[in-house]
């Protein structure tokens, strides 16, 4: 069992393209849930119809990649504008129900018969990233230190990964300190009083809604390029709902929130499956308890252990603000003020009563 | 408080018309189900003064607040702001024209400081928009305007030392004042209020009432919804009292106390078993 093996693993998930992947997600559903409370539950549709511009306009119709993106994101504006405008005027129920059926509408839709000719079926389509590769300026080889190293062409989706991510993170930093964020904030806090105040919370909502799924976009299509390939299976609601554990887990509505989940998230999952697949093979752990196929589950049961003893402890995720979650939740000074309120009513009742009866 | 000279001379009966109406509404109604809430068939209300809405629960006072700010747009009817049709207008487009309404339970944003949410609430800010959102230079300067302006007002408010804190930990009486406070930014022509004495304290009480008045003394018009009659009758120029959907009287403050229509809305309300238990329904 080595150890160095296990960090190795374990950095390199934390790290490595689909970390980014999953951080440019989540900053999206961070910039809905966090900080507009709208529960997106399928942020994957948006990964998809990203990942699905670039692969059906470059293997399909033969077009370039850059055309590709733009297809991927005039999607995403499009997919948002189809989730937003039904369902943004009314509770935050709705959409939560309405991404969450999209996302397996798209992915059906997708994976079936009739849709083989453009989209590949079940199979996919492959090798339409050639183009992002061949201007990679990272000369051929391994880099890093130790037995943590990547190769050049890693490298280059990681470049390009983290530096979106770092992108999307400075946008999100200045747009909360805004008085946009503050109007988004408010939205999230209580939609009356904000439109009480003359805000269109319709209007901001969708903005939200755009911009968050826009990253989602760009974040499937940065996993078609990693994977030089897209088949409707990769997105399955699961990847929705590990965007919501890593951002709660780096603390929802906050800046670096995502960013800092998203590493954990898979430096820990990769950390448990290496250590299990080490300990199974040096025979620490006997193959009638866990065999090296049920490692992939194992550790999925381990993290969501993890995640739970993190929620229990430190509720707020690692960045978040306990204060701040509590009067989310009605804590604060409420319960005696409760109590107050109930006892003041009644008593201006009654003068009413002497002074308009007598 | 002595009534406003301008409605010295108007007749105290409903929908009577006024010399200078800032909110004029003509058959408003609202129907949930089989029951008429609101059935207003013509009302005025005059600018520039304050005026009381009274009525037994149930009399449909806040529905009509719901429908006038547009909150509710299930209603029918017409009614103008300043001259102008706003029926069926949204809410945040009549808040930007000028009519703000507080709510019966205070809605601060418990989650932003007492601070933000007063710069919130000014209107017309340019980094309010998504692309200039980004660039601090372009609204930096109107932002510091408006954190003056907020200050100015938290201190009249006396609400300057919570400025910092998140308003989810003000006490309620705090969060009428903050509520009403926020309200101003905007500037509003009209400010309506729900039941802004509710769960307030008797010391804290005595301020609120100073801060309404003060409001009119500034050339605001403010119409609000209260229970507590000592309120009414000692600050209202005007009194409108609601009863089934309907106005049933209006006038000056101690007319409308005498009228026999409003006494038996109120009694007719609360002859019940039991006075007492009538009462706690009411109100609660």
């Amino acid at each position: 069992m080595d150890f160095l093996v296990i960090l190795a693993d374990a950095g390199r998930g934390a790290l490595g393209p689909v970390a980014a992947i999953y951080a440019l997600a989540a900053i999206g559903l961070n910039i809905h849930f966090g900080y507009t409370g709208l529960l997106n539950f399928g942020q994957v549709a948006f990964m998809l119809v990203g990942a699905y511009g670039v692969a059906v306009t470059v293997a399909v119709f033969g077009g370039p990649l850059w055309l590709g993106v733009i297809v991927g994101l005039v999607a995403a504006v499009v997919l948002a504008f189809l989730l937003g405008i039904p369902t943004l005027r009314l509770r935050a129920d709705y959409l939560a129900i309405a991404t969450i059926a999209a996302g397996e509408v798209l992915r059906l839709v997708f994976n079936s018969g009739v849709a083989r000719p453009v989209t590949g079926g079940v199979f996919g389509l492959q090798q339409f990233a050639g183009a992002f590769y061949a201007v990679n300026p990272i000369p051929s080889g391994n880099y890093g230190f130790g037995r943590l190293t990547f190769s050049q062409r890693d490298l280059w989706v990681m470049l390009v990964g983290w530096g979106a991510v770092a992108l999307a993170t400075l946008g999100v930093f200045l747009l909360v300190r805004s008085p946009w964020g503050r109007v988004l904030r408010a939205v999230r806090d209580d939609e009356d009083a904000a439109r009480s105040l003359g805000k269109n919370v319709y209007g901001y909502k969708m903005q939200s809604l755009v911009l968050g799924g826009i990253l989602g976009a760009l974040g499937g299509m940065l996993l078609a390029v990693d994977a030089q390939a897209v088949a409707p299976n990769t997105f399955n609601p699961v990847v929705t709902f590990y965007l919501y554990a890593l951002l709660i887990l780096g603390g929802a509505g906050t800046v670096l929130g995502p960013v800092l989940g998203s590493v954990l998230f898979w430096f820990l999952l990769l950390f448990i499956d290496s250590a299990l697949r080490q300990a199974i093979g040096a025979g620490y752990i006997p193959d009638e308890v866990i065999s090296p196929a049920d490692v992939g589950a194992v550790r999925f049961a381990l993290v969501g252990l993890g995640l739970m003893l993190l929620l229990i402890f430190r509720p707020a995720g690692i960045l978040g603000d306990v204060e701040e979650m509590r009067l989310e939740a009605g804590a604060g000074a409420t319960p005696r003020r409760r109590r107050r309120g109930r006892k003041a009513r009644p008593a201006a009742g009654k003068r009413t009563d002497e002074r308009v009866g007598g | 408080m002595t009534p406003d000279p301008t409605l010295a001379d108007i007749t105290a009966e409903p929908g009577v018309p006024k010399p200078d109406p800032l909110l004029v509404l003509d058959g408003v109604r609202r129907d949930f189900g089989g029951v008429r809430a609101v059935d207003v068939d013509h009302l005025e209300v005059q600018r520039g003064v304050i005026t009381g809405l009274i009525g037994p629960n149930g009399a449909g006072k806040t529905t009509l607040f719901n429908l006038l700010t547009g909150f509710d747009r299930g209603g029918t009817g017409r009614w103008t702001f300043d001259g102008r049709d706003v029926a069926g207008m949204p809410a945040h487009r009549l808040a930007r024209r000028g009519m703000v309404r507080t709510f019966q339970l205070t809605r601060v944003l418990s989650r932003l400081t007492v601070l933000e949410n007063m710069k919130l609430a000014a209107v017309g800010q340019r980094g309010e928009r998504l692309l200039p959102a980004l660039l601090r230079p372009v609204w930096g300067a109107q932002e510091a305007d408006i954190e003056r302006r907020a200050d100015d007002l938290l201190d009249r408010f006396l609400l300057a030392a919570k400025r910092d804190d998140y308003a989810g930990y003000l006490s309620g009486g705090q969060r009428r004042l903050l509520e009403m406070a926020r309200a101003l930014m905007v500037d509003p022509t009209l400010v309506m209020l729900d039941e802004p004495m509710a769960g307030v304290n008797p010391a804290l009480r005595q301020d609120l009432l100073g801060r309404i008045t003060d409001l009119r003394d500034s050339g605001r018009t403010v119409l609000f919804v209260e229970h507590d009659m000592d309120v009414v009758m000692s600050i209202s120029d005007w009194v409108v009292c609601m009863a089934q959907g309907r106005v049933i009287a209006e006038g000056p403050p101690a007319r409308v106390a005498g009228n026999p229509a409003v006494i038996d809305a109120y009694l007719g309300s609360q002859h019940g078993a039991d006075d007492e238990q009538g009462s706690e329904e009411t109100t609660s």
